[in-house]
């Protein structure tokens, strides 16, 4: 007797709509127990992770600015995984989009310019975002390197070069030496919707904007049409006659800019300045979001709240819960492994047969 | 009747208990503390935390305290800041310099808790500042390297070039150049306050170099632990690293932070906190020297008279005059020695000191 | 000029140095060359970094409570086969995305080793002794380089050569192989291709949870959270650097060992570069050579086993 995997027939559509609902619940059951070994209160473990944000504004308005860089990081890595385009480097994209808005905000600082300094640096974001992820996207197009491997050894590069900036060129001349450039003028930054309660600022509308753009790109246009293709069926999308090399620039050229964005919307939003502590690991966090959200835009909004949910909630379990940091990451570890689980239970099924003898065949 | 009487004595008296032991629970002081690193770092944020378990322990009863470790210095740090007020803390150590706007932002929220920021340079009516003035230490650090070495080479690991770090380098080379004028420094820059990996190659590179004296200003006791193997001295820092040095290390400049921290919560407890900036050192025990080992007595006595003397006020590691790294003398300041402003901002080397400081 | 020139080659062969780049590259090769196996048998893990951790959580545990090196080696080297059951369960045996698991693996071990070792900071042990052979060790130059290493070097000197000698002139090396190449006709032959994936990828977890238990009991003995300090990342890097060729993995693996030290170790021959440029030596490095071989392999394609990374499930 053996356990087998076998193709199903068709892809169930029953388990395509509750797989993530199990994988949920798989989870919150792992945790119960893993909680009653601790020697903590499950319930009330599970009500200060999950329950207790929801309850009041300002953790509210901190789960969309936790969640607004991780989904617009997000989505654009859908485009680029549905297509089997692996970009691993968002966080490296993140930080250049972060450093060349920045620039014209240290270059005008202090000056009165005008209210379009805010647009333009979101558009210098975007565009270094973009520029960046071209460079795996070269390496890989004309010289055949795994864009796996460049795309993660350049966020290496971009955090030494964000580095460098702030400790240098753009040190704040006022700062005593400390690595930070000056903070942004008003009319550099953005800011928060509803004073006094939260955080909330305009970038969640930009992130929802994006999200929307994205749905439609992937839904509606040829181009989307394309990466869907060629994920699904390679060999088809070949014979089509599709240009693969094209799709490998575009996909990085968004992703890369919808990083880039992020990075300058967190710089100019909830950060305020420049510092070396600008990287958070939000471009690799992004890619669980966006496995967890099942590659697909709405999912991925979705994704990205709940896991924003459990950042802040890990923080609220530190401090009344007394539980370490790092039960955070195992849950998200879990949360992933049951959502790839489950999801695979869409398109296989698992089956008890009688061993057959198999003879092999000597060569 | 009487049964009564005794239950209904002993419900009041339960009730009363219940009042005043929840009001005194109330009273409770409810106090904060986030750290930039683990507290399990061996250095700074270890440090912290002992002294957040002195404070605990000198106000048994009277304090409950929180931490919140690993916080990164960007846009999180503000909410943890945020969720500690809102979990009821009314005294809040952010320690490291990097939380600083955020702490201003969360204090100018809530004008009613206070709020303490660790090597930082902005205040508020309910933001203070503190600090520890390490680079006493460092003087005296400086004067036994300067004796005990042989090959006259001191190697130095360290972090990032702010003003903290480079006073103390000169710290260092002043107190070294105090008892031995021909000592030179082989600096790294590992870029990471805490790198045990980087820490122990760069310390095995600077002895390859023909170091035989190391310090640092970065928070794992890799460096002491290759000393300890390699046979060469080392200075622990932030903590005692006497323990992954058994014959290495010569002495720690270690923080306290106990000390300050419990003045702090007697304070608020008494009505009487006010904003401060306080920079403590040798004299007023936030800065300790961990006792001097693996040296001859004589340089033990140097250390400790030089010690005494800083601690009385007759020495000053920054005394003028002081020559900068391209000849100039430097403007004094603050009458016989340089004075806190400088010392806050310095991003200059002393004379002596070959390195260049990176991104000048 | 030239006597920087001359101070820079007089540090790179001088033997103190040449032994700081061998314990550099060390956990290096000793990762990598398992995931060498476990990408020649067609899976691609991005968990290596986790299972590093682990290691070293699970190693530095082991060697704690028990005093002995070997012991906590056998730890590390359990803990990362066990991580990596988590991962072949899922891509082999449901088949799930091996990129998505990969990378959960990676977020999942570094939050476990966290929980495990917290216990463990401020706690020290013996580091792993060093060999000692009176005579040869004393040579100098190269006495302590080839004589005086710890037992994890040489352990990975072997592993290395044992791999090679598996992949190339073994018949169980080739049938790996040819599942690496083609799982889809090493099937229709009869050979076990999700088994033998599965010996591969626990081999591999074993020898990345080496790699990771290097660290506390031979590089700095102690354990904090954190330590292996994205060295798994480099060990995938290297790989596909070594275009999965052992004896590649070998010079790359002390390559970039070599170019990591000279990143710190330049610093103080004052040579005018930031230093940041030096520590971004490593990673660009990786990105160039990535590049050239790649260019090189020109029309050849793609040095990668072809089935690399593919779901496989067998048809009835």
């Amino acid at each position: 007797m053996q356990l087998v995997l076998e193709k199903r027939a068709e892809r169930s559509a029953i388990i395509a709509i509750t797989s993530p609902l199990i994988a949920v619940a798989l989870t919150l059951v792992t945790f119960a127990i893993l909680f009653a070994i601790m020697g903590k209160d499950p319930i009330q473990a599970l009500y200060v992770y999950f329950i207790e944000p929801l309850t009041d504004s300002f953790t509210l308005q901190e789960i969309a600015v936790k969640a607004t860089p991780l989904v617009m990081i997000a989505v654009g890595l859908a485009l680029c995984y549905i297509a089997n385009i692996w970009n691993i480097g968002a966080e490296g994209q993140f930080i250049i989009g972060a450093v060349c808005g920045s620039w014209l905000a240290v270059r005008t600082n202090g000056t009165d310019v005008g209210p379009w300094v805010l647009p333009v640096m979101l558009l210098l974001g975007a565009i270094g975002g973009a520029l960046y992820g071209l460079i795996p996207a070269i390496c890989r197009v004309y010289f055949g390197a795994s864009e796996i491997l460049t795309s993660l050894m350049l966020v290496y590069v971009a955090n030494l070069g964000l580095d460098y900036m702030v400790r240098g060129p753009w040190r704040d001349p006022q700062g005593l030496n400390f690595p930070t450039t000056a903070a942004f003028d008003p009319a550099a930054s953005l800011g928060t919707l509803f004073e006094g309660t939260g955080r909330l600022h305009a970038g969640s509308i930009v992130a929802l904007v994006v999200v929307m753009l994205i749905a439609v790109l992937l839904g509606r246009t040829l181009m989307g049409f394309q990466i869907r293709l060629v994920g699904a069926a390679p060999r088809a999308a070949r014979f089509s006659g599709f240009n693969a090399d094209r799709l490998v620039l575009f996909s990085f050229a968004v992703s890369g800019a919808l990083a880039g964005l992020a990075g300058i919307i967190e710089v100019a939003g909830p950060i305020g300045h420049l510092d070396p502590g600008v990287p958070s690991g939000y471009g690799f966090t992004a890619i669980i979001v966006a496995f967890l959200g099942r590659l697909n835009p709405i999912g991925i909004l979705i994704a990205g709240l709940f896991l924003a949910l459990t950042f802040i909630g890990g923080e609220g379990a530190q401090i009344s819960l007394k539980v370490p940091l790092d039960l955070t990451k195992v849950f998200q570890g879990i949360l992933l492994f049951y959502v790839l689980a489950c999801d695979s239970m869409i398109v296989y099924r698992i089956r008890l047969l009688r061993t057959q003898k198999v003879v092999p065949v000597h060569a | 009747m009487k049964k009564w009487n005794v239950v209904a004595i002993g419900a009041v008296l339960a009730l009363a208990t219940a009042t005043f032991g929840a009001s005194y629970a109330a009273d409770k002081l409810k106090v904060g503390f986030i750290y930039v690193g683990p507290i399990g770092d061996l250095g700074w944020s270890y440090q912290h935390d002992l002294g957040r378990k002195a404070m605990e322990k000198a106000l048994a009863g009277k304090v409950e305290t929180t931490y919140l470790e690993n916080v990164p210095e960007g846009a999180d740090a503000e909410r943890s800041i945020e969720q500690l007020v809102r979990a009821g803390n009314k005294l809040i150590f952010t320690t490291s310099f990097g939380f600083m706007d955020a702490t201003l932002k969360v204090a100018n929220k809530y004008p009613n808790v206070f709020f303490e920021h660790a090597t930082g340079f902005k205040r508020a009516k309910n933001m203070s500042t503190y600090a520890a003035r390490f680079y006493e230490g460092r003087y005296i650090q400086g004067q036994i390297a300067g004796k005990m070495t042989k090959s006259n080479i001191i190697g130095y690991i360290v972090s990032f070039p702010i003003p903290e770090v480079i006073s103390n380098i000169n710290a260092t080379m002043l107190g070294a150049q105090s008892v031995n004028p021909k000592v030179k420094f082989k600096i790294i820059w590992v870029n990471s306050w805490f790198d045990p990996g980087k820490e122990a190659d760069a310390a095995k590179t600077l002895i390859d170099q023909g170091a035989d004296i190391l310090t640092q200003h970065t928070d794992s006791p890799a460096a002491t632990q290759v000393a300890e193997q390699r046979g060469v001295h080392s200075f622990g820092e932030s903590s005692d690293m006497i323990k992954f040095g058994p014959h290495a290390q010569l002495t720690a400049d270690t923080d306290y932070w106990g000390g300050y921290y419990t003045k702090r919560a007697e304070d608020v407890l008494d009505g009487k906190w006010k904003s401060e900036d306080t920079w403590g050192g040798l004299d007023s025990g936030m800065v300790v020297m961990a006792p001097y080992t693996n040296m001859p007595d004589d340089v033990k006595k140097m250390a400790m008279d030089t010690e005494a003397a800083i601690k009385s006020g007759s020495l000053h590691p920054f005394k003028c005059p002081i020559t900068d790294q391209d000849g100039k003398t430097v403007e004094c300041k603050g009458g016989s020695h340089l004075d806190p402003g400088q010392i806050l901002s310095m991003n200059w080397y002393v004379k002596g000191i070959d390195d260049k400081i990176p991104g000048k | 000029m030239l006597e920087t020139l001359s101070n820079i080659l007089h540090l790179i062969f001088s033997e103190s140095f040449i032994l700081t780049v061998v314990t550099a590259s060390t956990p290096l090769l000793l990762a990598s060359s398992g995931e060498l196996v476990v990408e020649r048998s067609g899976v691609l893990n991005l968990g290596v970094e986790g299972m590093m951790i682990v290691g070293a959580a699970c190693g530095f545990a082991g060697t704690y409570w028990s005093g002995s090196t070997l012991v906590g080696a056998l730890c590390g080297m359990l803990a990362g086969a066990m991580l990596s059951a988590i991962f072949g369960i899922l891509t082999l045996g449901l088949a799930v995305n091996q990129v998505a698991t990969g990378l959960a693996l990676t977020i999942f071990g570094v939050g476990l080793s966290g929980l495990i070792g917290a216990q463990f900071v401020g706690e020290r042990i013996v580091p792993a002794a060093h060999l000692y052979l009176p005579a040869l060790t004393s040579i100098p130059g190269i006495g302590r380089i080839v004589f005086g290493e710890d037992p994890f070097v040489y352990v990975s000197i072997a592993l290395i050569i044992g791999i090679w000698l598996f992949l190339y002139r073994t018949r169980a090396g080739l049938v790996l192989r040819a599942v690496g190449d083609n799982h889809a006709s090493a099937h229709a032959l009869g050979y076990p291709v999700l088994r033998l994936r599965m010996l591969a990828v626990l081999f591999g977890g074993a020898c990345a949870g080496l790699a990771g238990a290097y660290l506390p009991l031979a590089y700095t003995p102690f354990f904090i959270p954190g330590m292996t300090s994205g060295r798994g990342w480099i060990a995938l890097a290297l790989v596909v650097f070594a275009s999965w060729r052992p004896g590649r993995l070998v010079i790359g693996a002390y390559l970039f060992g070599a170019v990591s030290i000279l990143g710190l170790a330049l610093q103080p021959l004052q040579l005018g570069i930031p230093q940041q440029v030096m520590n971004m030596l490593p990673y660009l490095a990786t990105v160039v050579v990535l590049v050239l071989i790649s260019r090189a392999r020109g029309t050849a394609g793609s040095a990668a086993p072809a089935s690399l990374g593919m779901v496989f499930v067998p048809d009835r």
